[in-house]
């Protein structure tokens, strides 16, 4: 009981100094800060519309928090999740841009989104190849190919996707009505996006925590030399485990264009990729915990625009509040001599 | 083993974790409930692109309604600035105006070409709020419900006024135009700019091939870093390529900045910044003058008209009070003249603007378009629909017309 009392003790401490750090951030800016932490907690749940838009960025942070337990299960720091879901986008758009009135609908949905987990499938390919064959860090390689990625959208967007006349940065013609996905009356919900996540998120905890093959793939994660030693494929491991995060990321960015943009933006990703890269840091690669904290951040940052209007602070606190919680856990597990797991 | 035991201490630690997360945002719930007591206020609500002190567009709208605030009992301004994807990754208009409602809007100005879709969308889950949304077209073209007006400012002929200024000081007759992205609005402005240019250059008695106007788009209205290119060197590459005047397009002050700072450094360099009504104050040394919307007018009418129940749905285009191109109460567009224009050319500027007051329209044939085709033949007038779509850049301009 004590032991256990003193394990619990850090990360609460962790936490603690992290919301005082913000505290006094507030406090520093003139504000309330009581008011501000109630908006910023909880002022994404007051009304049925706040919680679906809560929802609605919840789903792509949890897909993306998922794939990157993935990821990093076998031990790869995946920083590509923001291209690989643009790239998504960009796929999907492509294969909805072939939609004509009255075609099956549900056709172009599935086809959107099986296309945005291919595409996002290979993007993360190439960093795993990078990295296997060219030796380039996937850290740098991920980065790098965020930035083609972005400029793959912004090329299609002011280019030959531009809307008629006017090219502009809020993205391309939107769809035809019919394909955006259905709302929840009076809200921006559409059920499909979370119901997807969650779907993933067990299939991904299926195959890391009880299959051989999710074994392996943690064993790549602990030491690929040792796991090959004892006759893991690990390349070829790594590479499916990347293959599965780019997979999640690219059916986010997807989901973002069919229930969300409704039309190719370049901003596709929009930092969704990099908030769950916090949430996959703070959980490492443990998927059970994924949903909770991907669900406390989506009200933090959801909650966050409502700052300005309320008590005119900049939104940019909860992004602040954000990383200032995850460096306190890592610095106090460094400080306990963990090491990522 | 170890490692077990880790990931088992672990997740008991993050349980406890999520356990006081939750508690907190449970109890901020219940502080968050009670709901703000409903009065006899009129509420108007902002949705801005850029943040309310930019020195330009945003600011413009930001100041006007503060001003209109104060002038009409009862009106409350609301407002959500920064609205645009390098601030505010993931927040879409329609969320940003759910919130405004929430706060009692009964009016909402969206005021950024980008926010077209979502404020139609917006507009359409609102039904019982008037919207306006500054500078789109869905009225034209149909597209919009009952409750969304469209509003923009006649800024051509502020434009025109800043191009004659420009022309009017360029010792070398090479004047350069930093614009956002390409669109009819922006083309419209552009070659406005050079119409005026073009006029007052002949006027003066400048020889009509001497005079250069060239067009640089940086991609957005304002400065994305990795996105756009960077304004700041855009007009440093004006001023090293031989333009002594850069007239500015987009909603931010690069140009003027850096005009007053070559100013500083002994160049004959000025600018013409835009929207904004003291933008000048950036780099004074170096200002020609500054075209600027005053959506007092506009502003002053629509929640008139709104809170008496006498709004009508309109495509409405304000311009200048030719009486007085920079009354407060009156004029949409102004032009407020810069201290680096001098009494000479300020004298000849003013005769321009009595000229353009007394009908002078510059969009009168013979005018091409930059490819050579003819845009209008001689003597005939452009209608104000093919002013607004504007598709190419004219004749004797250098740039891109369209996007690549």
């Amino acid at each position: 009981m004590k032991t256990q009392f003193v394990a619990l003790r850090t990360p609460v401490i962790a936490m603690g100094v992290a919301l005082a750090i913000t505290a006094v951030l507030l406090l520093l800016a003139g504000a309330d800060v009581l008011a501000a932490f109630g908006v910023l907690l909880g002022g994404a749940l007051t009304t049925p519309s706040r919680i679906s838009d809560m929802l609605m960025l919840l789903a792509p942070l949890l897909l993306c928090a998922v794939g990157l337990t993935t990821s990093f299960a076998a031990g790869q720091y995946n920083l590509g999740i923001e291209g690989q879901m643009t790239v998504g986008g960009v796929a999907a758009m492509w294969w909805l841009r072939g939609y004509q009135d009255g075609s099956p609908v549900i056709l172009y949905w599935i086809g959107a989104v099986l296309c945005g987990m291919l595409m996002g499938a290979v993007w993360a390919l190439l960093v795993a190849l990078l990295k296997r064959y060219m030796h380039v860090s996937e850290i740098f390689a991920g980065l790098g190919f965020n930035f083609v990625a972005l400029g793959l959208a912004l090329y299609l967007v002011f280019g030959p996707w531009k809307r008629p006349g006017v090219a502009s940065m809020s993205g391309t013609e939107p769809l035809a009505d019919a394909l955006w996905l259905p709302t929840l009356t009076g809200t921006r919900l559409t059920l499909v996006s979370p119901i997807l996540a969650i779907v993933m998120l067990v299939i991904v905890w299926r195959l890391i925590r009880h299959t051989h093959w999710g074994l392996q793939v943690r064993a790549c994660g602990l030491s690929a030399l040792a796991s090959v030693r004892m006759g893991v494929p690990a390349t070829r491991r790594t590479f499916e485990a990347m293959a599965l995060c780019g997979a999640c990321a690219g059916m986010a960015g997807a989901l973002q264009i069919i229930g969300v943009y409704h039309s190719l933006v370049p901003n596709v990703a929009s930092g969704i990729g990099l908030m769950g890269l916090l949430v996959a840091l703070l959980v490492r690669a443990d998927v059970r915990w994924v949903a909770l904290v991907a669900f406390f951040f989506a009200i933090i940052t959801s909650g966050s625009i409502q700052l300005p209007l309320a008590l005119s602070i900049d939104s940019s606190i909860s992004g602040v509040l954000q990383g200032l919680i995850v460096l306190a856990i890592i610095v106090a597990r460094a400080r306990r001599g963990e090491e990522a797991a | 083993m170890k490692q077990q035991m880790v990931s088992g201490r672990t997740s008991r630690t993050m349980m406890l974790v999520v356990v006081a997360i939750l508690s907190l945002v449970f109890s901020a719930c219940a502080a968050q409930s009670s709901a703000p007591a409903a009065d006899e206020k009129f509420v108007f609500g902002l949705v801005l692109v850029g943040p309310i002190n930019d020195g330009g567009w945003s600011q413009a709208h930001y100041d006007s309604a503060k001003y209109v605030e104060s002038k009409i009992p009862g009106s409350q301004m609301v407002y959500v600035d920064k609205v645009n994807p390098a601030d505010r990754p993931n927040v879409k208009v329609e969320q940003v105006v759910d919130e405004l409602i929430a706060k009692g809007a009964k009016l909402i100005i969206t005021t950024s070409d980008d926010f077209k879709d979502g404020t139609r969308e917006a507009a359409k889950a609102h039904p019982d709020v008037t919207f306006v949304h500054a500078s789109g077209d869905d009225v034209v073209t149909g597209k919009a419900p009952a409750n969304l007006g469209n509003l923009m400012g006649r800024m051509e002929y502020g434009k025109m006024i800043a191009g004659c200024a420009a022309a009017l000081q360029s010792a070398s007759g090479n004047i350069s135009f930093i614009g956002p992205l390409v669109n009819d609005e922006t083309r419209r402005l552009a070659d406005s700019a050079f119409l005026g240019a073009k006029y007052c250059w002949n006027q003066r008695g400048g020889d009509p091939a001497a005079l250069k106007f060239n067009v640089t788009w940086i991609g957005f209205w304002f400065n994305i870093p990795g996105v756009t290119l960077d304004p700041t060197k855009v007009v440093n590459d004006f001023f090293t390529a031989g333009s002594d005047v850069v007239i500015s397009g987009i909603d931010t002050p690069e140009a003027i900045v850096e005009a007053g700072k070559a100013q500083a450094a002994g160049k004959a360099v000025f600018a013409v910044p835009y929207d904004f009504k003291e933008a000048c104050a950036k780099g004074e040394a170096a200002c020609l003058g500054v075209p600027y919307f005053n959506w007092v007018p506009s502003y002053t009418k629509l929640i008139n008209d709104v809170k008496g129940g006498t709004w009508k749905q309109e495509f409405t285009m304000f311009g200048p009070d030719w009486a007085d191109i920079n009354a407060v109460e009156t004029s949409g567009i102004g032009f407020a003249k810069g201290k680096a224009l001098t009494a000479e050319n300020a004298t000849k500027l003013d005769a321009f603007i009595a000229e353009l007051a007394g009908g002078l329209n510059l969009w009168t044939g013979p005018i091409n378009f930059q490819d050579g085709t003819a845009f209008l033949k001689d003597g005939e007038v452009a209608t104000d629909k093919q002013v607004w779509y504007m598709p190419q850049l004219l004749e004797g301009m250098e740039g891109q017309s369209v996007s690549k």
